[in-house]
């Protein structure tokens, strides 16, 4: 098992390797630099400019002393936030995105298949069609309008009683202020997970040892979760790992509407600033970050399913 | 010569077979289908919508970038002005806007999944095909890019080379691949020693019309249950980039834009958000009551 | 006295494609300490009786009739008493050994958990008789089996292991579909050397379900014959076996190899399928790939009726029995 999870994490090594391979030439061949904005810039300025980012240097140069700096976890200065570092930067909003990431991951598991699971022991019922169509709907409703709508309920609707709830800022993590970002971030994944659950429970409960253990004569709460459960869980398993990939996508969006000081809305930011050294810095943690996620459900799948051995 | 014609012979007889079994499989799902009351209810709004998007702008008092001088701020529903739905903060109508907003939100939606289709199936079946070692580098590539946050990559390149119709149904379709290829390799795999292929193999067919006139049109079922399955998960993306201000550029719009100057302005004009999300929301649920009909009947688990 | 007594069972199933009878009314009754086989093809509806029968129809299946075990009607009774006799005094021994373990037990525990629930066994002694029961079926190295995960063993084990949980409780009845289709020769007649024994000193009675008439002859003293939901022949294994009345029997009874054919002989088939369930053919339902089928076998079905000291359901035998 030690092993096997050795050669993933090396596997993951050559992965992020392309990963910032990619990126880096991907920005350098963007038609459009960092300093042109709408004023122009005198040439003498930008040629300064270019000169202080190396942008003048042959491209494997500048390849090269970007990797090595990487690997020192210099990310290089930020082209538009011109008193920090892509590695402040991002050390800064990191925290900050894992731990809603996390929270919101983990509400969804502890809503979702709780919701799912009881589903598909229901179905065709009225709960069943109502976890059915509320997920569908979870799934099908962009976060960034739900976001719009919880902060018009929360913090409009709501002002001056007992629920309302701050409607943006980050207030240096204060609880209040994180209930409704991870609640939006939570929605579409308590949903994903409901239907996902819902649909493998009911696969398991077609098995055939699902009949036998029934046979067996042993009661139904034994049948379902000693037996029925493990199998259900799997997909649901499988499906956290590009659900790392999906909350960060989420991230981009509630922390750009709840304007949090994360790694998503820097994302965004540098994006639509063109800022090369925050974009590719916050790509490659979010990639790192992705391939461990993986690396973890294999993991995880590894225990349930006594089949998958890693030799 | 002659060994030439027996060949063909042989083939088209081999068709012939194969287009008779089809025909029945693909008459028995679309009963099932149409027994699945949710399923064809689905299937009746989504081309009612569809319709409307592409015909009834033609049909309406006011084009979709056009502003009504008279009234330029939100405005309720007015039948005498022709603004059926009423207009949004700068005058425009906004049933105009929602069904041009929605033609261009299907398009995106069918375009980038038939982008995603076209790799997909061709990897996935090339790769359980072929076998071996081309198998091992493809399936080893589509896992790289599983583990690679690819919406970070879709907004790079929509940010690089401007916002761009034509790129941002590539660029989806290019991230939206993957799981076709493999579930389009899976259904190979298990076609492959099937006694017709094998046929088709020992008459002489080349590796590429064996892919191309006998894997892929029996690994159409499992194809069209994701296509209708990744459509409106495309939709949701495009709306995403629209909320990152990548989307299509003003004056034309699609429900992704609308749902994002309606969100902003939720508090005055409610009804500038509500009607283009009843507009989406109905047709992804159409999208995924289609998908989930097509898999059940598809699926002879299910008999 | 039947210890199992199975009065006009009728199955249905609610599908897409509508309603399909996999079982029409049957009857049949099995006595203590018997063995009664129950042949026919596949799809011809015997494992569904007999799944009906342990209340594990799947959720789109209904019973109608009457099912009793000893004293307890199986159709009506609640889960709640169905489990108390599942396991302990009735077991079913499933077919398809591949799927029938749960993948992430071990097999150990699978086999425990049966004595834990039914004798109320510590940890300790439930081990110990479920080793015992695997070296009963002919596991080799039971205790080692005993930590293994089922897709450890090969397929002939897992049918072993199936076995053993079958047999754990020492059940008055143990209905068995398929039992040694997944093995080879020699164990074979081995699982069939136990299944007598426990038969013939325990008093156990039996249900073969099973297409391989082999088996019926050396095991079974009844024997009842199923085409397309229901039974069109039934009697003691000597004399259907000896002068078999219903054309199918006869069919099957024709296409099993026998040792003292000589080698050249050839093995004669049913002609045509068995039939479609949603479709079934007019009258006899096996009137169309009946070699002696006549005028009224498209138009009305033949009724179980004894003929002799046999039941069958042919107009053939109707009119022979009536001149």
């Amino acid at each position: 098992m030690w092993s096997y999870f050795a050669r993933r994490l090396l596997i993951g090594v050559p992965t992020l390797f392309a990963v910032v391979l990619f990126c880096f030439f991907l920005m350098r061949l963007a038609p459009g630099g960092p300093f042109d904005g709408e004023a122009p810039v005198p040439p003498e300025v930008l040629a300064n400019l270019r000169a202080r980012y190396h942008l003048d240097d042959p491209l494997w140069q500048q390849f090269f002393s970007y990797l090595g700096n990487l690997l020192r976890g210099d990310f290089g200065p930020s082209f538009k936030y011109k008193d920090f570092t892509v590695t402040e930067l991002i050390a800064q909003g990191l925290p900050v995105s894992i731990e809603n990431g996390l929270s919101a991951l983990f509400i969804a598991i502890l809503i979702g298949l709780p919701l799912g699971i009881t589903a598909a022991l229901s179905q065709n019922t009225a709960r069943d069609y109502a976890v059915s169509g509320l997920s569908m709907i979870g799934i099908v409703i962009p976060t960034f309008v739900t976001g719009q709508i919880l902060i018009l309920a929360f913090g409009v609707w709501l002002r001056c009683t007992p629920f309302q709830l701050p409607a943006g800022g980050w207030n240096d993590g204060a609880f209040a202020n994180r209930i409704l970002p991870v609640t939006v971030l939570a929605l579409p994944f308590i949903a994903y997970i409901a239907r996902i659950s819902r649909a493998s429970m009911i696969e398991a409960l077609r098995a055939n040892f699902v009949r036998t253990a029934r046979a067996k004569g042993l009661p139904y709460r034994t049948v379902i979760l000693r037996h029925a459960l493990k199998t259900a869980l799997m997909p649901v398993v499988t499906f956290l790992g590009p659900a790392t990939a999906f909350i960060l996508t989420g991230s981009m969006v509630v922390e750009t509407i709840f304007q949090i000081p994360g790694i998503g809305r820097y994302f965004v930011q540098g994006a639509l600033n063109r800022d090369y050294t925050l974009v590719m810095g916050v790509t490659i943690v979010g990639a790192a970050f992705v391939i461990i996620a993986n690396i973890i459900v294999d993991m995880i799948y590894g225990v349930l399913d006594p089949k998958v051995r890693y030799e | 010569m002659s060994s030439l014609n027996l060949t063909s012979t042989h083939a088209g007889a081999l068709e012939a077979a194969a287009e008779v079994e089809g025909r029945s499989l693909w008459q028995d799902a679309w009963r099932r289908l149409r027994s699945n009351r949710a399923a064809y209810v689905s299937m009746i709004i989504l081309a009612i919508v569809a319709l409307a998007c592409v015909a009834l702008p033609y049909a309406l008092p006011w084009a979709y970038d056009a502003i009504d001088w008279d009234h330029v701020e939100a405005m309720p529903p007015n039948f005498e002005l022709g603004h059926y739905l009423g207009t949004d903060s700068v005058g425009r109508d906004l049933l105009a806007r929602t069904l041009v907003g929605g033609r261009i939100s299907l398009m995106v939606g069918v375009l980038a999944t038939l982008v995603a289709l076209l790799i997909g199936v061709t990897v996935g079946a090339v790769a359980g095909y072929l076998g071996g070692r081309v198998d091992q580098l493809l399936m080893r590539f589509v896992d790289l890019l599983y583990s690679v946050p690819l919406t970070f990559f879709v907004i790079i390149l929509m940010v690089m080379f401007g916002r761009n119709f034509i790129l941002m149904f590539l660029a989806i379709g290019a991230v939206e691949w993957l799981t076709m290829a493999r579930i389009v390799r899976g259904q190979t795999l298990s076609l492959k020693n099937k006694e017709f292929i094998e046929a088709a193999r020992a008459s002489g067919g080349s590796t590429f019309s064996i892919i191309a006139r006998h894997i892929v049109p029996n690994v159409l079922g499992v194809v069209i249950v994701y296509v209708t399955l990744t459509i409106p998960q495309v939709i949701l993306l495009e709306s995403f980039l629209s909320f990152l201000g990548l989307g299509v550029q003003e004056p034309l719009t699609s429900w992704g834009v609308l749902l994002n100057e309606g969100a902003a302005e939720l508090e005055a004009n409610p009804r500038t958000l509500i009607v283009p999300a009843v507009f989406m929301t109905v047709t992804l649920f159409c999208f995924n009551f289609i998908g989930d009909g097509l898999r059940d009947a598809l699926d002879p688990k299910d008999r | 006295m039947a210890l199992l007594d199975i009065q006009n069972l009728t199955v249905k199933f609610a599908t897409q494609d509508g309603e399909v009878s996999a079982v029409s009314d049957v009857s049949l009754h099995v006595n203590k300490g018997e063995c009664l086989g129950i042949v026919g093809e596949s799809g011809s509806g015997k494992s569904q009786t007999f799944m009906a029968a342990m209340g594990l129809l799947a959720g789109n299946g209904k019973a109608s009739g009457s099912v009793r075990f000893g004293d307890t009607e199986l159709l009506t009774a609640n889960e709640r008493t169905l489990n108390t006799i599942r396991g302990n005094k009735l077991a079913m021994v499933f077919q398809d050994p591949m799927t029938s373990l749960t993948p992430h037990m071990r097999v150990g525990r699978q086999l425990t958990e049966v004595l834990q629930r039914h004798r109320g066994l510590d940890n300790a002694a439930a081990r110990a008789a479920a080793i015992a029961m695997l070296a009963r079926v002919q596991v080799p190295e039971p205790e080692r089996r005993f930590q293994m995960y089922p897709h450890e063993l090969s397929g002939g084990l897992r049918q072993r292991v199936v076995l053993a949980m079958g047999l754990l409780c020492g059940p008055e009845l143990v209905i068995a579909d398929e039992p040694t289709t997944a093995l080879d020769v020699t164990v074979q007649a081995l699982v069939l050397e136990l299944i007598r024994e426990l038969k013939d000193t325990q008093g156990t009675s039996f249900v073969l379900i099973t297409h391989d008439l082999g088996v019926v002859a050396g095991l079974a003293d009844r024997v009842a014959v199923m085409y397309a939901g229901r039974i069109v022949e039934s009697g003691t294994v000597d004399e259907i076996f000896a002068a078999p009345k219903h054309p199918y029997t006869k069919g099957l009874l024709a296409c099993t190899p026998r040792l003292d054919d000589p080698p050249t002989v050839l093995l004669e088939t049913i002609p045509g399928q068995p039939p479609n369930l949603q479709n079934l053919p007019t009258g006899c339902s096996f009137h169309p790939r009946c070699v002696s089928a006549f005028e009224p076998c498209p138009v009305k079905r033949p009724l179980l009726v004894p003929a002799g000291n046999t039941l069958n359901a042919c107009f053939l035998n109707h009119m022979q029995a009536a001149s």
